[in-house]
């Protein structure tokens, strides 16, 4: 597939168009191929991806060690449903449930980038964040509590929350069909943006800086700036994934905030790979379908499960799946060319643009 | 009057307990620099060892605040053999295997016992504060994290261990020259850390329920005061508690605990602007 004498760049590009065909071949093919039940579980996986590239970007690119993105999983997800209970249009409550994690994710940033915390410290507070939100949604039982006609319901959460409507006309609500095709359009639409982001001037900064934080200060940029905004930007994608999760049940409540939730999009990157795009969707697919299939049993806590995978990759497979797959098939094509080894070895690392990271 | 008794009282009681919730986390981490992700869950083991140990007919005050740290300090010495010892120096990793010791504990616990709300009885009655009523087992709080403060700093200040351990900390290549095995200091710390874990865990358990995730409701407090404190192990931890536990403890009893929990992460956000090491390392930077 990838003869010897493609430069790195036209190998990305390549790579870029499979993916991108991938998607929209399952885009447009899976409302053919499974019935409604199907189409309803994979809109799940295309949040839970979504999710995860917002994780692979802030942690994986940017070197950012966000422990506690389920915050603006969750703060999207409110905000959605909050919007769209009082707008009855769902067009500006999508753009809200990507603002209000973004304006969120602005100020914590401001404070711990312009703080300049360590990266332990960033992880902790992200973290702590999440856990802090988790109680006061939870708290938030009772009439009182409430946003315009929206009640909050605590624990309970928010049930029948209306779904996307084609823009302008709120009584022409999405199928279980048109919220696929929301949530995989999206899906496809936010790796193609991520891609053509980490190719452009600025999310070269952000590599570099992730890199070496004092050299790319000394060439003269500002690394707390970039780390903010690319802080703000996965805050955004991940109130995206939040306002396609509320689509899926038509439902929220708290746990979108649990530590489980911040867990469990650490462990789709950790298992698909940190420092890859693809990785984090194909770590979200498999991990996300281990879940459903052990919530079919209760004689085991799936946590428990999800524990010994953390631990296990940490410790055996640090950088995960995609990356290991492929320096196996890097491995097993250099048996038979020895040439084309020479060759891959030769090559720089900087010329990739998506190497796989160093990991710190 | 009795009622700021009262409060003064609430105020000391606050400041004892996220002493004691932190300084588990605090050996641990102004020692190995490792953040210990399943802190709670060790407290919550510590819980679970004091529910199991009265159910068996222990002496309540034993099954409180003996077992609970000798049970939870072995299960984390497994725990570093097993795991962490492999990841020292790797920074990330070890947080996240930690992580995964968490979910893993949370699943394990909840297979074992169910996911209910188990509960300890309070050993103790209640005493006035004039008009007002309060709890008896707050001054077993208060008089355990005084005990805990004096114990930790005589271990570090005038015990061979608590040399060998500072030494470490400062130098652990130095250290390893002169004789002394990192690693097994190491081992030592993160047993010591754990079982401070499980003693909060198993102190607590009679005034708070006893379930696989209550570690989350204590998790966000440590964290939080163990950023504040900064590298001072027991003084930061000590000095980060007070702050924090006046301003939670007097804004909870003017709105509710979660709005407390609130402005508690708010205080740290702006502390760590303000000092990005913490309390120690600013002020006091000498002390331990």
């Amino acid at each position: 597939m990838t003869p010897v004498h493609l430069s790195a760049r036209r190998r990305s590009g390549l790579s870029f168009l499979a993916v991108v065909g991938a998607g929209l071949a399952i885009l447009f093919g899976a409302p053919h191929l499974v019935g409604t039940y199907g189409l309803v579980q994979l809109t799940l996986f295309a949040a839970v991806a979504i999710f995860a590239l917002s994780q692979g970007f802030v942690w994986g690119f940017a070197g950012i060690m966000s422990f506690g993105q389920a915050a603006f999983l969750g703060l999207g997800a409110y905000a959605y449903a909050v919007a769209a209970i009082d707008m009855g249009d769902s067009t500006v409550p999508v753009l809200i449930s990507v603002a209000v994690p973004m304006l969120f994710a602005a100020a914590l940033g401001y404070f711990m980038f312009y703080g300049r915390i360590s990266d332990a410290y960033i992880g902790v507070i992200t973290l702590t964040v999440s856990v802090i939100l988790f109680q006061l949604t939870n708290a938030t039982s009772g009439s009182q509590y409430h946003i315009g006609q929206a009640e909050l319901g605590g624990f309970n959460g928010m049930p029948s929350v209306p779904p996307i409507n084609v823009p302008g006309m709120p009584d022409d609500q999405l199928d279980q069909t048109g919220i696929w095709y929301v949530a995989m359009g999206s899906l496809v639409v936010v790796y193609a943006f991520l891609r053509a982001l980490l190719a452009s001037r600025f999310g070269r900064v952000v590599v570099a800086i992730r890199e070496n934080e004092t050299r790319a200060q000394l060439i003269g940029y500002d690394p707390r700036l970039y780390k903010l905004l690319s802080f703000t930007v996965s805050a955004g994608i991940a109130g995206l994934a939040g306002c396609i999760y509320v689509n899926w049940g038509g439902f929220i409540s708290p746990t979108v905030f649990a530590l489980s939730m911040s867990a469990q999009v650490i462990i789709f990157v950790l298992v698909g790979g940190l420092g890859t795009l693809l990785g984090p969707i194909l770590g979200a697919v498999l991990i996300q379908g281990l879940i459903n299939a052990a919530g079919g049993q209760s004689a085991v806590d799936p946590n428990l499960g999800l524990g010994i995978i953390l631990v296990a990759f940490v410790l055996l497979i640090p950088q995960g799946l995609l990356p290991t797959a492929r320096a196996l098939l890097a491995r097993a094509g250099s048996r038979k060319e020895p040439a084309r080894a020479a060759a891959e070895t030769a090559r720089p690392l900087a010329a990739q643009p998506l190497a796989p990271e160093t990991r710190r | 009057m009795d009622l700021t008794g009262l409060v003064a009282f609430n105020v000391v009681t606050g400041i004892a307990t996220l002493f004691l919730i932190t300084i588990g986390l605090g050996v641990i981490y102004g020692m190995m620099r490792i953040i210990n992700l399943a802190h709670g869950e060790f407290m919550m083991l510590g819980a679970y060892t004091a529910v199991t140990a009265v159910d068996h007919g222990v002496n309540i005050w034993v099954a409180l605040l003996v077992l609970p740290p000798l049970v939870v300090g072995l299960i984390g010495l497994a725990v570093e053999r097993t795991v962490i010892r492999f990841l020292y120096g790797r920074m990330m990793d070890t947080m996240l295997a930690t992580w995964g010791i968490s979910l893993g504990l949370i699943g394990l616990v909840t297979t074992l016992f169910g996911n209910v709300v188990k509960a300890v009885p309070t050993p103790v009655g209640s005493f006035e504060i004039g008009r007002y009523g309060a709890s008896l087992f707050n001054l077993v709080l208060i008089g355990t994290a005084l005990v805990a403060i004096v114990a930790l700093l005589g271990l570090l200040r005038f015990t061979k261990f608590g040399l060998v351990l500072r030494a470490t900390m400062q130098n652990a290549r130095m250290a390893a020259a002169l004789g002394v095995s990192p690693g097994t200091i190491y081992m030592a710390t993160f047993a010591l850390g754990s079982a401070l874990a499980g003693l909060a865990g198993g102190v607590l358990a009679p005034i708070s329920g006893v379930s696989p995730d209550m570690g989350a409701a204590y998790i966000a407090r440590a964290f939080i005061t163990v950023l504040g404190g900064g590298p001072a192990i027991v003084t930061g931890t000590g000095l980060a508690s007070g702050l924090f536990g006046f301003i939670d403890e007097l804004v909870s009893f003017q709105t509710s605990p979660v709005i407390g929990d609130v402005a508690l992460l708010c205080a740290a956000v702006l502390l760590i602007r303000v000092l990005p090491q913490g309390i120690t390392g600013r002020f006091l930077r000498r002390s331990l």
